[in-house]
């Protein structure tokens, strides 16, 4: 498989010397992998700090920045951050009043941020986790790990770090995040594997004709293998999964992301096609976003992201960000 | 057992994990996420050097364990390493600061590091997780010691019952962890976890034997 790099170990860190070079707003801290905005924490503003496996770009370090995230800690490819470096992180951009943790929910991310929260409770400073779970294709019940985090997230970090940004507290930037999280869902589906550089070899086969509906932001499967089916079909497909859990009606906040390895031009497309279903069935879409947000290394495929706006939400969402992935208002 | 075979148990794992790198990756390429074999082989190639720089170097058999699970836990990230990293610290704590251990210490030690495994992951035997070996082995384990087993006796139960065990998760529906996102389609696999705890085992039979 081709890819890009140098050699599979090197991938996360030297990405990240990539990073440091493209993006002088940011601190990196190669050694540790912890993603800080260059101009330190800001006395009396909640931090937030998210962070996962690595493979996901821009997600979450490309979301580090002036009305967004405080920090980012990137693991290994599709491996969750450790313990130690979310320490660094909550330690450093930690302004006295204290850390939201923003956690997709998969197994080793929660655990590590769990170890986490505790060491920072130890060296005195609070922390508050919200767990990110808006994918539908997994059925949230107690014969699965549960929801998985996809692309809420990137509206949780830009809502919940707007708030913060006002200078609003701990309980209320949490609330808020938890708030973003249970209006949205998600719903992904891929048309070709991605390939993990250290496995070297695709994580799944699918056959020429064949798409992976459901698929998770791993290349974890999802809930079924089915044929290829024009776009407005697979639209449908995504759409009547959310909208059988949430309603999609009133105002929402979209996003219609590629996985990596989407041309844009399609992703436009089916963007299309996601209006007109909305549209037909009572929503309006008052804002969006179309592009690769939270990608799976060189996966094709797209996932579409539907939260029902509030004023406030929709007001926190238009508020200024500055970061490298998403920059508007400043 | 001292602490050298404890230390070469740790040896042993990282060459049998290392050896065994890719096969885990594809099982869990299978039903969760490719990286198992990729992030235990740099786990395990890590407690090496934390066993080499560490100055003075741990010289009980516990606190062997205890740096080989702190270790885990720093470096290994996922689940497997929260996940291993307790199960070996809680093992290393039980294991207190004795020069040697016999059969029923080590039985209790591993009975420690079930149990830190369950409470940190909630899972339970018939979840298809690491839990289906390890408890099997534990089991195993404790009742070859209580019908007065020899050493080597003993451990080939255990080694016997965490295979059994990681085996019979080739049936088992996924409850827990990734490759319960799969459902019905995660039967027919065998847990990558259950697999990578019936290889450390079997390298502590290893060791244990060699150092005889």
């Amino acid at each position: 498989m081709k890819k890009l790099i140098n050699s599979p170990e090197t991938v996360v860190t030297q990405a990240l010397a990539g990073v440091a070079a493209a993006h002088p707003s940011l601190t990196v801290d190669i050694e540790n992998k912890v993603i800080t905005r260059a101009a330190g924490p800001r006395n009396g503003k909640v931090g937030l700090v998210s962070g996962g496996g690595s493979g996901h770009e821009p997600l979450h370090g490309g979301f580090v920045g002036y009305g967004m995230l405080d920090a980012a800690c990137p693991g290994e490819v599709f491996t969750s951050p450790v313990p130690d470096q979310m320490l660094i992180a909550t330690k450093a951009v930690d302004g006295g009043a204290g850390v939201l943790h923003v956690v997709k929910n998969y197994t080793g991310d929660v655990l590590n941020f769990q170890m986490a929260a505790e060491l920072a409770g130890d060296e005195g400073i609070e922390v508050v986790p919200v767990v990110i779970n808006d994918d539908v294709a997994v059925e949230d019940s107690l014969y699965t790990a549960g929801r998985r985090g996809t692309g809420a997230t990137v509206f949780v970090e830009k809502i919940a770090g707007a708030l913060a940004e006002e200078g609003a507290d701990l309980a209320a930037v949490a609330a808020v995040a938890r708030e973003v999280n249970d209006r949205s869902r998600s719903f992904g589906v891929a048309l070709s594997s991605c390939v993990v550089p250290a496995a070297g070899k695709p994580t799944f086969e699918l056959g020429d004709s064949e798409i992976e509906l459901g698929i998770g932001i791993h290349g974890e499967p999802g809930r079924t293998r089915a044929p290829l089916t024009p776009a407005a079909e697979l639209a449908a497909v995504a759409l009547d999964a959310i909208n059988a859990d949430l309603a999609v009606n009133g105002d929402l906040l979209v996003m219609v992301n590629g996985m990596g390895g989407t041309p844009l031009i399609e992703l436009y497309l089916m963007f299309n096609e996601v209006r007109q279903y909305l549209e037909a069935r009572g929503g309006r879409v008052a804002r969006n976003l179309v592009g690769n947000y939270i990608t799976s290394l060189e996966m094709q495929g797209f996932s579409v992201t539907v939260c029902q706006l509030t004023d406030t939400l929709t007001r926190l969402w238009d508020a200024p960000v500055d970061t490298p992935a998403l920059r508007w208002g400043r | 057992m001292d602490a050298v075979v404890f230390r070469a148990w740790i040896v042993t794992v990282a060459e049998v994990i290392e050896a065994n790198r890719d096969h885990l990756t594809q099982l869990d390429a299978a039903i969760g996420d490719a990286d198992h074999g990729i992030n235990l082989a740099r786990g395990f190639t890590a407690v090496l050097g934390a066993l080499d720089a560490a100055s003075p170097g741990p010289q009980t058999p516990g606190a062997i364990l205890t740096l080989t699970g702190n270790t885990l836990i720093s470096k290994v990230g996922g689940a497997s390493g929260p996940l291993y990293g307790t199960a070996f610290r809680r093992a290393g704590k039980a294991l207190g600061d004795a020069a040697d251990v016999d059969l029923p210490a080590l039985s209790a030690a591993l009975d420690a590091a079930l149990a830190g495994v369950q409470q940190l992951g909630a899972a339970r035997e018939g979840d298809k997780t690491m839990v289906d070996a390890l408890a099997a082995a534990t089991r195993a384990f404790g009742k070859a010691i209580a019908e007065g087993a020899s050493e080597s006796e003993a451990l080939r139960s255990l080694v016997e019952a965490a295979e059994a065990g990681a085996e019979a998760t080739i049936a088992m529906q996924a409850l827990k962890g990734r490759a319960s996102y799969l459902g019905p389609r995660s039967v027919g696999h065998e847990d990558p976890g259950a697999v990578s705890t019936a290889l450390i085992l079997g390298a502590l039979r290893d060791a244990a034997r060699a150092g005889r």
